[in-house]
């Protein structure tokens, strides 16, 4: 309908059809410098441009593509297009076992993994009826985890968001503070990122010898680089400047939008599922829901040094317990789900325990076929479906799980975060000045491939 | 849609299925149809949880009855999982006392739709608590209705609306195609869910971003996964398939896709073509 509005025929959505175009003066720059195509519109008279952002903008958190209708400097429409790294996870899921789906949906939101593998096996335990069997030391663990998670990805967050400012020291404190973190989830799952360690059940494996005293001596250092980043950003002039007042969404648009996480917590509302609907015993936990009330882009960057603090002390309550409780079983004791070898380190770097292959190979027929089945077959789990939510760090995620009885998911639906809040970008952008897009989406901190999924 | 199918592994397993209630299963090797017996339905029910309910028996829903294994049907069955019959059943309808704050919810739905809406009965087909979760089942012409009343009632409040997926069921004739749609109550600390059944020859459900207007790109991602068509929505084009895609690739009967991968002189099959125990 671009014909009929009165802003003219070029809008950053719809079509241009060609005989809207006609006489008017019409070109198109692809990449450059942009002080020649400002130049080159200047000469043209026209202040009026459609300007596509990404997919492959360097400010971007991915590949999200922005087109923007910018009159001047101001932007007049702002959308988002998506989809740019749809994989079909969901659908994949649906053709793996039970036990392969946290292999797939770790790799959603790639900054956050641990969060939708432990979103998606309490949904699989919920349909199973085993929430209360996992073990205590399995859920604190996943806890733990989670936890470290948030933080790593809170610094990735400020750290790219402050690297969009054109702030390189934040962008390169902030992943050296995760760097930190990073380590601690390579020698306790393995790897830095997409590990699978939160299986239905449990967790693959107990945490390895020394593991929390090497957090304790991680985590003052991880620390002090958190109060580098504050120091560096929240009494910045520049940075006040880029951020206070920026990307303001209020609490009556964050609830329209479903709009959750730090951005809904700026705008006053203590929302947090780990408060709301409390999963894996938080409700156990001391600790706070901070919030602020300017609802803009520099008070979610407050609320994410809080949020840091906050789960380091739920860090060192976990790590007190795990501390207490000593060794014990990190998996269910239901054999007809539990997987049946624990991993252990061989000469090979890893591998499967050798008394279990021992024990399947040498003494054990039944122990065999068991294996086989468990591993090839996997377990069935009864029909019907649940819903799991968790707090992410960008918000609200929630996982869709429908059984019909079989080995495989039936559907596998996970409700990300920065999907939903990527739809806020019109109402934080529009009216404002087109450097402020780039402060706006840094401050909902999408991961695209938990968008696209 | 049907035209935009593409045929699939997926579709022959489905060929494989037999309606719900249309009787007749057989065995290609043995050669008499066998019917599918009160204690095979029976049977299918050891794949729910020991339901709530007092005199231990609940209803059930179902969906498909599936026959044979590993593709035992294709030749001479000599593994006996030919005759295997299996029946998909979900929760159906429970009775009161649904347990927790799920009572007081739908009292007071009742009430709101009974006094200024189309009525509780007429609006609401069934209520489902299940795993302990609350499933309201929607007649889509009311859903909107049902919505705003669960939005803006002072006792309702369910204020959040955390998006819409689909879900398809090829086999639950005429009811195909479900939207599920799950609602939170940040002032009262509750959820639920509704759910929306359409057939797949006519998929259409009013949208309800006029009450959510969060759900506009969910709507948008089922319409573009499921084909489901939201009436009355702003803009309802495909989010993450390309706008010329052909199909709507979560359906059943769509393809996975995806190439065999040699190994040391072996062919693994993608993952739609392996051995199944589904």
């Amino acid at each position: 309908m671009a014909a009929t509005n009165a802003s003219g025929p070029f809008r950053a959505t719809g079509a241009i059809r060609d005989d809207d175009t006609a006489g008017l003066p019409f070109f198109e720059a692809v990449g450059g410098d942009w002080s020649d195509i400002a130049e080159e519109a200047a000469r043209l008279a026209e202040d009026r441009m459609v300007v596509n952002m990404g997919p492959q903008h360097p400010s971007t958190h991915g590949v999200l593509r922005l087109m923007l209708e910018i009159d001047g400097e101001t932007v007049t429409e702002a959308r988002a297009g998506i989809g740019y790294l749809h994989t079909g996870i969901e659908k994949s899921m649906e053709y793996r076992t039970w036990s392969q789906g946290p292999t797939w949906c770790t790799r959603m939101d790639y900054v956050a993994p641990l969060f939708q593998e432990a979103a998606y096996c309490l949904a699989v335990e919920k349909l199973l009826g085993i929430t209360d069997q996992v073990p205590e030391r399995a859920t604190v663990i996943r806890v733990l985890m989670m936890e470290l998670n948030r933080i790593s990805s809170h610094l990735v967050c400020l750290a790219t968001g402050g690297n969009e400012l054109g702030a390189t020291t934040i962008m390169t404190t902030g992943f050296t503070g995760r760097e930190e973190i990073l380590r601690i989830f390579e020698l306790i799952t393995g790897l830095r990122m997409n590990h699978a360690y939160i299986r239905p059940g449990g967790v693959v494996q107990d945490i390895p010898p020394g593991a929390l005293d090497t957090i304790r001596e991680a985590l003052p250092k991880v620390r002090g680089y958190i109060n580098q980043l504050e120091d560096l950003m929240l009494g910045n002039p520049i940075y006040k400047g880029r951020t206070i007042g920026v990307g303001y969404l209020d609490l009556s648009a964050c609830m329209a939008l479903g709009v959750t996480g730090p951005v809904l917590r700026s705008a006053g509302l203590p929302y947090d599922v780990r408060k709301d609907d409390p999963y894996c015993g938080y409700e156990t936990y001391d600790f706070d829901v901070p919030t602020t009330t300017n609802a803009d882009s520099y008070d979610r960057t407050v609320l994410r040094f809080e949020e840091m603090y906050q789960s380091m002390r739920i860090i060192d309550q976990a790590m007190d317990r795990l501390q207490a409780m000593g060794a014990g079983p990190v998996m269910v004791e239901d054999k007809k789900i539990a997987w049946p070898a624990q991993l252990a380190i061989g000469s090979d770097g890893m591998g499967n325990s050798l008394d279990h292959i021992k024990e399947i190979m040498g003494s054990s027929m039944e122990a065999l076929i068991h294996h086989f089945k468990l591993v090839t077959e996997g377990f069935r789990v009864p029909a019907g479906q649940a819903w799991q939510t968790v707090e992410h760090p960008r918000g609200v995620l929630g996982v869709h799980l429908v059984s019909d009885g079989g080995t495989r998911p039936y559907r596998a639906h996970f409700r990300d975060p920065s999907f939903n809040n990527l739809q806020a970008v019109s109402l934080m952008c529009e009216g404002g000045q087109v450097a402020d897009v780039v402060v706006s989406v840094a401050a909902l901190d999408p991961v695209l491939g938990g968008v696209d999924r | 849609m049907s035209d935009e199918k593409k045929d699939g592994v997926e579709a022959a397993d489905a060929a494989e299925a037999t309606k719900p209630g249309s009787g007749v299963v057989g065995t290609p090797s043995s050669g008499t149809p066998q019917t599918t017996s009160e204690a095979a339905y029976e049977a299918g029910s050891q794949n729910l949880p020991a339901g709530p309910s007092p005199d231990g028996r609940r209803e059930l829903e179902v969906m498909a009855v599936k026959k044979g294994m590993f593709g035992a049907t294709q030749g001479q069955d000599t593994s006996g999982y030919g005759g295997l019959v299996r029946t998909i059943a979900f929760p159906g309808p429970s009775e009161r006392p649904y347990g927790g704050y799920f009572d007081e919810v739908v009292d007071v739905l009742a009430e709101v739709l009974d006094e200024d809406g189309p009525g509780f009965d007429a609006a609401i087909e069934k209520v489902v608590v299940d795993r302990g979760e609350l499933t309201l089942f929607v007649r889509r012409e009311h859903l909107v209705t049902v919505c705003q009343a669960l939005r803006d009632d002072q006792d309702l409040r369910f204020e959040l609306g955390l998006g819409v997926s689909g879900v398809h069921y090829p086999h639950d004739e005429g009811r195909e195609l479900h939207a599920v749609y799950h609602l939170h109550s940040v002032t009262h600390r509750r959820k639920l869910r509704l759910e929306v059944a359409v057939p797949e020859a006519d998929p259409h459900i009013p949208s309800s971003t006029s009450v959510y207007p969060g759900h506009d790109w969910h709507e948008r991602e089922t319409y573009d996964f499921f084909g489901i068509v939201f009436d009355d929505h702003p803009g309802l084009s495909r989010i993450q398939m390309p706008d010329d895609w052909p199909g709507h690739p979560q359906r059943k009967d769509y393809p996975l896709g995806g190439i065999p991968v040699e190994y040391k002189g072996a062919h693994i099959p993608p993952p739609d073509l392996r051995r199944s125990y589904n």
